[in-house]
């Protein structure tokens, strides 16, 4: 029985090999053509072939994982020790995110470069979401944009609204004197009553706060101190220093804008970073995991040609003695 | 009867826990409401922003103005350090209008301050440290927040180039064409003629 079944396959072979299985395999790669020829063992030059890229992109991801790493470091402690800066503004003038103004801007911050989570698409959402909120009818909302991303993202449905775009902020170390020259820069081309400073606060490694901050021009706040309301405390404050004490005001309420760009600009470089640090971690383990499938797969296959050999042969020498 | 007695007493004490913590938030005040519930009508979907008042520093009440305290709360901050929460006797601020003393229970006020030493008593210890520009707030609870561009100790200036910048900064001054020119080199001979005369 068995020798019969072994000379069926002796005559079914060359019907087999190679030629019907040759649109198959030439689907996947012609040039693998010339080794199949006679063979009847699957190939594994595929599998090892995806298993070099893999692991090349697991090598690219772990790096770019260890310079996130050591940037974040870095920017951490200047993060952490610019925090103080605008902690006496929000107890002197509090928080107004729901003050209604006429003329609001969103200065949303991003980052210049990719592959680092979500987290621009967060300050996105919420710079949409604070454009609906603060928009009627005689309201007018602009966008003042830093960052790439945000750019590309805002540039698609609200491009009429877009006053300012600036990039490559990161390009050197950021300091307190290009972020006050930048705050300049945004303060004497928008014109505003609010401004609204949307960023990701970084709290940990793996977790981010999208926050969005409220600086008043030195008008309203003028307006408002004198109206009672939140900034009623104002009042008791006496002014000293300067001509007026509009002029005063204006100073402060300039200062307290660079003041919170410099943390927020910080802050949101601290949780790039440290997105992308999360993003080339699981990235990279997800490469070792689909490594380590094709491993397994690539072994199995060849086990099971070199068992199929074994066989053909044995068999051969079976037929022969037999 | 004896059910009804415990989940009264449970909810007065729930009651009073968030009654007390509403006390207490004073110091930390909730994030504004009005803006939560016009986020939640509109943006059903997303959460709303944080807020900076979520993550302000718990300070202490202004409650306290009438006896006032026998030492003045000291916030020094910069750009790149921070000095805070800190209790001392007094604190000598340049202000523009000239120097100023801060004691315990100073009147509440908002100054502009110029180039110039700050200096930090505290009992026989002074700290001195030089100050570019900034602004201070005293607050009525003898709190006293003092923002400076640049702050660093004094010990850490180097007098000779000091000496060197001034020179260079006054012959800048007399041969700046544009006022702009003037201006920038202005600033820099009045900061570097306060830090000479500091040290």
């Amino acid at each position: 029985m068995a020798a019969l079944r072994r000379e069926g396959r002796r005559f079914a072979a060359p019907l087999i090999s190679p030629q019907p299985l040759n649109p198959v395999r030439s689907s996947i790669s012609s040039a693998e053509d010339q080794a199949f020829m006679g063979v009847r063992s699957i190939s594994t030059q595929i599998v090892r072939n995806r298993m070099k890229s893999v692991k090349n992109i697991q090598k690219i991801t772990k790096a770019m994982k260890m310079v996130a790493a050591s940037k974040l470091r870095a920017i951490q402690t200047k993060a952490e020790n610019s925090r103080g800066l605008w902690q006496p503004f929000t107890a002197l003038l509090g928080d107004t995110p729901s003050i209604d103004v006429k003329k609001n801007v969103i200065v949303t911050i991003s980052s210049d470069k990719g592959l680092c989570g979500g987290i621009n698409s967060t300050s996105v959402k919420i710079s949409r979401a604070l454009h609906k909120l603060n928009s009627g009818p005689e309201k007018e909302n602009k966008y003042v944009i830093l960052g790439e991303k945000a750019k590309a993202q805002l540039v698609r449905d609200s491009k009429k609204d877009i006053e300012l775009c600036i990039t490559e902020l990161q390009k050197n170390p950021l300091n307190y004197t290009q972020v006050s020259v930048l705050a300049d820069d945004i303060l004497k081309n928008v014109e505003y009553d609010a401004l609204r400073i949307v960023f990701n606060k970084f709290q940990s490694v793996v977790s981010f706060v999208p926050t969005a901050a409220t600086v008043l021009s030195p008008e309203v706040v003028e307006r408002e101190a004198e109206a009672g309301g939140k900034l009623g405390e104002l009042d008791n404050y006496e002014i000293e220093g300067g001509e007026t004490k509009s002029e005063v005001l204006q100073n402060l309420t300039e200062f307290q804008f660079s003041c919170v760009v410099f943390n927020a600009v910080l802050e949101n470089a601290c949780s790039e970073q440290g997105a992308r640090m999360s993003a080339m971690d699981s990235s990279s383990r997800n490469a070792g995991d689909m490594l380590d499938r094709l491993t397994l797969t690539y072994n199995r296959t060849r086990q099971a040609s070199i068992t199929t050999e074994l066989i053909e042969i044995i068999s051969g020498a079976s037929a022969l003695t037999g | 009867m004896i059910r009804h007695a415990s989940t009264g007493l449970l909810s007065r004490s729930i009651a009073t826990g968030v009654q007390h913590r509403h006390f207490s938030s004073t110091e930390v005040p909730a994030a504004d409401e009005l803006f939560m519930m016009a986020w939640k009508r509109i943006m059903p979907n997303l959460d709303p922003p944080k807020t900076p008042l979520s993550f302000v520093r718990p300070r202490p009440s202004s409650i306290s103005a009438a006896d006032i305290a026998s030492k003045l709360t000291v916030n020094l901050v910069s750009p790149y350090s921070e000095f805070s929460n800190r209790e001392v006797d007094m604190v000598v601020v340049p202000a523009t209008t000239g120097q100023m003393g801060i004691l315990p229970g100073h009147m509440a006020s908002i100054s502009e301050l110029k180039p110039g030493v700050l200096s930090i008593h505290d009992g026989d210890d002074v700290k001195k440290y030089f100050i570019s520009s900034g602004f201070a707030f005293i607050h009525s609870n003898s709190v006293a927040d003092i923002m400076a561009t640049e702050a660093v100790p004094i010990e850490q200036v180097d007098p000779a180039s000091v000496q060197k910048w001034l020179v260079e900064f006054t012959q800048k001054l007399s041969s700046a064409s544009t006022d702009l020119e003037k201006a920038e080199a202005q600033i820099g001979v009045d900061v570097l003629v306060a830090l000479n005369s500091a040290l």
